[in-house]
């Protein structure tokens, strides 16, 4: 299933809010999966033991997962139309197993540079209402005559 | 050690990631990205990108091969920001040029004391030297613990 339907850069105006994207929990055997993947390899990830020594109750998810979470909802957005040319996080909250993640973003501006179409969006990733795991934004360009 | 800005323009030696399918696959199965953007030719043809390409995070995936520029306490670095400025698509099969360098060296005054903030930009070259792509990892260098070394 789609969660996200794509939207005509001709239909987003500004403060629109954008179709959500809600993440099955996130699960341990996902972080080892995303740790070879990635090659992030930090233990704090995947290896309770090493996780509860440093102050935690158990592992976390990498931030760079979280990320990618929102990376599949921002290019879901763009559809076929779009290319993304930025995209930014700033990270908040930890993720921690069993965690379900929903993505959502709202239209912060739209310009035309250069005979592109140019929208910024804001982003959030939460695990609760509003218990932010991040923040972001996305710049995503559109050639007017693709529209 | 702590950080200053004779940090900045530090850069690693330039390394080649290769882009190949598998590792593309696997990276956006953990996700759980089902995007035919990165695995269907077809669709790939008729979308802005005109082929295949990565998940928008798979470049960090690249930087795990990098030689770190700097000696520091791993255990004081806390992820703070990532940003990614795309010039053009990266694709499956690419050997890709990256140099990570310091960008920047910052200090912050938070509620817990000074915070270093510490900018690391990995400039993603194809093999004919045109920019693909700019990582930026901004990491939070946190305060020694007293009496630690």
């Amino acid at each position: 299933m789609k969660a996200i339907t794509n939207i005509p850069f001709s239909e987003l105006h500004v403060d629109r809010e954008l179709p959500s994207l809600t993440k099955p929990p996130v699960t341990r055997e996902q972080l080892v999966q995303y740790a070879g993947a990635s090659g992030d390899l930090n233990p704090l990830h995947t290896d309770d033991d090493f996780a509860k020594s440093i102050g935690m109750d158990g592992v976390i998810a990498h931030g760079m997962l979280i990320m990618g979470f929102l990376g599949q909802y921002v290019q879901e957005l763009a559809g076929t139309k779009a290319v993304i040319s930025n995209f930014s996080m700033r990270f908040g909250a930890m993720t921690k197993p069993g965690d379900a993640i929903t993505c959502s973003g709202v239209v912060k501006q739209l310009t035309e540079i250069n005979g592109n179409r140019v929208a910024e969006l804001e982003l959030i990733a939460e695990k609760a209402p509003g218990e932010r795991v991040g923040t972001g934004s996305a710049t995503l360009t559109c050639k007017i005559d693709n529209d | 050690m702590d950080l200053d800005k004779s940090m900045i323009g530090i850069a690693s030696k330039p390394y080649i990631a290769e882009v190949d399918r598998e590792r593309v696959t696997r990276f956006a199965q953990a996700i759980g990205d089902e995007n035919l953007l990165y695995f269907d030719e077809t669709y790939a043809a008729d979308t802005a990108y005109e082929d295949v390409t990565v998940p928008p995070t798979f470049l960090v995936a690249l930087s795990s091969n990098a030689e770190f520029p700097l000696k520091l306490d791993f255990k004081r670095m806390l992820h703070g920001e990532q940003e990614f400025i795309y010039h053009q698509p990266v694709r499956i099969g690419d050997r890709l040029e990256c140099t990570m360098a310091v960008t920047d060296v910052y200090d912050r005054v938070g509620k817990s004391g000074t915070m270093q903030f510490l900018v690391l930009d990995t400039e993603i070259k194809t093999e004919d030297g045109v920019l693909a792509a700019v990582s930026r990892n901004t990491i939070i260098y946190r305060p020694a613990k007293k009496g630690a070394e």
